[in-house]
């Protein structure tokens, strides 16, 4: 900003424009706090709160160096933080240090302008972390209030007042609705991942993961996040049936089960006896390949791939909320045909649980071969020697397994799912974990199952040489209310319960799933809506060539006609000599008209006052309030603005 | 303001019960129009006069019309003086700030139309010499009934140039017992004190023109005049200088309420006045029933 001799001074900006642009730029700001460093935080906070006293106590802005010093430190600062100055947490990092920093060279209007200009692109880097319907609700309200702050500097003289300043803001925003809905619907969408969003964008997400040890699974149970919805074609299967087929597990470590995804064969290995179930899976992006899907899955989505394992991958992880339609074979039947590749199916690390590896082989000598016996026999174990399900299982030595069968005999769902497959494998059969989830909840106002991360479940599969892979859940025999009503249910009574299933009041729980559905159908209809979806209906609505081309041009097309609309309404309604002050007087005209005393249409307002007052003398001093401000308004030369406000408040408050 | 409004009392206490008439004659007064009053003999219309040019301290003449008035005993006229062996002019009683033409429809057409020309022009012409009327000029016309005998009724062309047409009308009973109780009005007009000075009621006049007729109050005005060209009520419409007589009248009612902006009650006020002489009325006689009508008619927008 350099400015010649000649130049005019810029106006310098207001103590009252200072105070919106940077409350507003705090308000904005503020849904980063929770991610963003506490020296940050602290930071933007202690310079928001500077420039207020600066320009409260009519001081100078600090030197040019001192900010440019703490620009270099500030900058330096997070790339240790987070060893990088791009992607999404260290780039908004890097904005809001800007803009608090912006905020300190704020002199003129026109900075202000800059900086409520920054201020809506700020609004955006707020959906890199969340799109749900109360962030949209609370960022669409910042954007009125830049909007607003934008209103307030345009006007110098006289200042604006609040009221009307958020009333332009509110009016503008509703005239762009119409603009808003054409981008929307027309603008190209990208087909693919959501485009431009930074890698590091899905870090930390909640989720299943493709390793399992003990405490894995129970810290999801914690988190009432969800991790997919499902909406059935038909009726809902029994709960004790759904189980979400996930990661499928077969490396173990003594300590922890791990897998890398075995060969894609994307061949359906059961055989497809009865009808299967079909449903719409809506996943939450968990930044894994993995998709969910009843055991057995019978079809496989476009751009996926089945493993020999059976188990559903994405070609590309998930970033994006993902819909596909899925159907599955409930009552399925692998049969010998899957060879499980026996050696890995077996092998357990050397020098643990020995004690868990003996009582495996006493098995396996007690039934011979029959690998069907030793699974119902190592069942009945389980059943027989009082296993406690439990969240919060005592800590397990370096033989994990052996102090869970021999010792604690207290877990959950992972801990029985290990012990078992160790179990028999020790008794030399073929058998796995697989993790994913259990039930949902049927959400009857949206018709449709939500699976949170507290439904995550473990389980095991055994091979049984007639039969193929078996599903084998060894919870079951120790908490059979696990799989039949939750979570919640299985654990015994007394116990700390997580904060997603603590019995809810009834209202409550309405409430939840109340605004769940509307998530869902926000998530279907509104983030859901891509490039397919944007070409259906487009197709739907006549158009074939949905080509990017094609869309720009109809997307201007249609800029153009609704800005003509929009300007020819406003401008037809300010010809058409709306007067305000009439329509008020109106009002009140009815309102006495209701009460009995109709003003005749020939009768002037001075007298129809007097009349009224006469006949109302306890409101007399309110109707000559309305008279007063009504005959200013329409018949003086000189009017002030707050008459009409006035007016209006007087005739909405009277009462006759 | 007040003085005016003094001024206003104080003809209240000479012309009892008749305020309404008496505001009218002021409003027109400040409208700088002139004032036609009809009605029977012995109502107080020259009493009235008399007692407003008296209130505001302005010089007052009267003029009893009659079948054989001539011009010149209106204007005045040059006469040969032996002394200076020159003519001089010897004013008429035109020249006078209040005039009260009595009974202006017993003269002839012709001496009518003497004084209605200086009533539009502010001046006369005599013997080729242009000389101008004093300021302020008001003329009070009083006229009969034109049923009665011996009249001349004003053209309508000329009954155009008052600004209004009142009729003071028999007072009430109350009004009329104080007035026959009471002293006798010629001792009490001379006892009148002027209230204001000509300068201060010119200054009235000039306030009167900046009263504000908004948007709003002019289309009423128009609306109104519209609704008698073009009802089947009305067998003539009124004209733009009607409708601009209305404007100023309506202004000094409105200056008359110490208000700097104009009312749609201030156009009611002054609208009987004002347009009953301008509206013929369809059959023969009084015409006020045809304002009201009109005021009846018209919505205020």
């Amino acid at each position: 900003m350099t400015k010649s001799a000649t130049a005019v001074p810029a106006a310098a900006i207001s103590l009252r424009n200072t105070v919106w642009i940077t409350v507003t730029l705090a308000l904005i700001a503020a849904p980063h706090a929770e991610r963003l460093p506490l020296w940050l935080t602290g930071l933007a906070a202690a310079f928001c709160g500077w420039r207020l006293y600066i320009a409260r106590m009519r001081l100078g802005l600090p030197s040019r160096w001192l900010m440019v010093g703490i620009v270099g430190a500030g900058a330096l600062a997070i790339l240790l933080q987070y060893r990088t100055l791009f992607g999404r947490d260290a780039g908004v990092a890097l904005l809001v240090l800007m803009i608090s920093l912006k905020l300190m060279e704020t002199r003129t209007q026109r900075d202000g302008m800059v900086l409520a200009f920054i201020g809506y692109f700020l609004v955006i880097t707020n959906f890199f972390y969340s799109q749900s319907i109360p962030t949209a609700l609370y960022l669409l309200a910042c954007v009125w209030l830049i909007t607003a702050t934008m209103m307030g500097l345009q006007y110098r003289r006289p200042p604006a007042d609040t009221r009307s300043q958020l009333r332009t803001a509110a009016v503008m925003l509703v005239q762009c609705v119409p603009l808003m809905l054409a981008f929307f619907v027309l603008f190209p969408r990208v087909q693919g991942p959501l485009w431009g969003m930074p890698s590091d964008a899905f870090a930390g997400t909640t989720g299943m993961s493709d390793t399992m040890s003990p405490g894995t699974l129970n810290k999801l149970v914690y988190s009432e996040d969800v991790a997919f919805r499902a909406t059935f074609t038909g009726g809902v299967p029994p709960q004790n049936r759904l189980y979400w087929r996930g990661p499928v597990l077969m490396d173990f470590d003594g300590r922890t089960w791990s897998t890398t995804p075995r060969a894609v064969r994307n061949q359906i290995e059961h055989d497809r006896r009865a009808s299967p179930v079909r449903y719409t899976v809506t996943v939450e992006p968990h930044n894994r390949r993995w998709l969910f899907a009843l055991d057995m899955p019978g079809l496989i989505p476009p751009r996926a791939n089945l493993t020999i394992d059976q188990q559903l991958l994405s070609q590309t992880p998930i970033t994006s909320r993902l819909r596909y339609d899925m159907e599955s074979y409930l009552d399925y039947s692998v049969g010998a045909a899957g060879n499980p590749a026996p050696a890995r199916m077996l092998a357990l690390p050397r020098g643990f649980n020995p004690q868990t590896r003996e009582l495996g082989l006493q098995l396996r000598e007690q039934h011979g071969g029959d690998n069907e016996a030793i699974m119902s026999a190592a069942l009945n174990l389980l059943r027989e020697q009082k296993f406690v399900y439990t969240l919060e299982p005592p800590l397990l030595g370096a033989h994990a397994v052996d102090d869970f069968l021999f010792r604690t005999r207290a877990g959950f769902c992972e801990h029985f799912a290990s012990a078992f497959v160790v179990l028999m494998r020790s008794a030399g059969v073929p058998s796995r974990v697989v993790t994913g989830y259990l039930g949902g909840e049927y959400n009857t106002l949206g018709e449709y199952l939500i699976v949170r991360q507290s439904d995550a479940h473990a389980w095991a599969e055994v091979w049984l040489p007639n039969r193929g892979w078996v599903r084998v859940d060894p919870t079951n025999s120790v908490s059979p209310a696990r799989a039949e009503g939750g979570l919640a249910a299985a654990l015994p009574e007394g116990a700390v319960l997580p904060r997603g299933l603590l019995p809810a009041t009834p209202l409550f729980h309405q409430l939840q799933l109340t605004l769940d559905s509307l998530a869902n159908a926000w998530n279907q209809t509104v983030l859901g809506y891509n490039f397919e979806t944007q070409r259906a209906l487009l197709t739907r609505a006549g158009l074939d060539d949905t080509s990017w081309r094609n869309l720009a041009i109809i997307l201007i097309a249609a800029t153009g006609v609704i800005t003509l609309l929009i300007a020819l309404i406003t401008l037809r309604s300010r010809t058409g000599n709306r007067d305000y002050a009439l329509e008020a007087y109106r009002q009140f005209c009815e309102k006495a008209a209701r009460a009995g005393i109709a003003r005749r249409e020939t009768e002037g307002p001075l007298d129809f006052a007097k009349r009224l007052a006469a006949a109302r003398p306890a409101q007399a001093s309110a109707i000559d309030a309305i008279t007063q401000r009504y005959v200013a308004l329409r018949y003086k030369k000189y009017n002030k603005n707050k008459y009409l406000k006035q007016l209006r408040m007087h005739v909405r408050q009277l009462a006759l | 303001m007040t003085k005016i409004n003094d001024a206003a009392r104080q003809v209240g206490r000479i012309i009892l019960g008749k305020e309404r008439q008496i505001r009218l004659a002021l409003a027109c007064l400040i409208a700088r129009g002139h004032l036609l009053i009809e009605d029977v003999p012995g109502v107080g219309k020259t009493t009235l006069a008399h007692a407003l040019a008296a209130s505001l301290g302005l010089a007052f003449q009267r003029i009893q019309f009659t079948s054989d008035l001539l011009p010149a005993d209106v204007l005045g006229v040059a006469v040969y003086s032996a002394d200076t062996a020159q003519f001089k002019f010897h004013p008429g009683p035109i020249f006078s700030q209040v005039v009260l033409a009595d009974e202006v429809n017993r003269a002839t057409p012709k001496a009518q139309s003497a004084l209605l020309e200086a009533m539009e022009e502010h001046q006369v012409t005599i013997e080729g010499e242009t000389r101008k009327l004093p300021e302020p000029f008001f003329v009070i016309a009083t006229q009969n009934p034109s049923r009665q005998i011996g009249t001349f009724p004003l053209p309508e062309s000329q009954l155009d140039r008052f600004l209004m047409r009142i009729e003071l009308g028999y007072p009430d009973a109350t009004a009329e017992r104080a007035l026959l109780r009471g002293d006798d009005r010629r001792d009490l007009l001379h006892q009148l004190k002027p209230c204001m000075q000509p300068a201060e009621l010119m200054a009235l006049q000039r306030e009167a023109q900046q009263v504000h007729t908004s948007e709003a109050l002019l289309d009423y005005v128009q609306a109104l005049v519209n609704h008698t060209r073009n009802s089947a009520g009305f067998s003539s419409g009124l004209s733009p200088r009607a409708a601009l007589a209305l404007v100023h009248a309506a202004r000094a009612w409105a200056l008359l309420d110490a208000r700097s902006h104009a009312v749609p009650e201030d156009v009611q006020a002054v609208l009987p006045g004002v347009v009953s002489h301008r509206l013929p009325a369809p059959g023969d006689g009084a015409n006020s029933g045809a304002a009201a009508r009109l005021l009846a008619a018209v919505a205020i927008p």
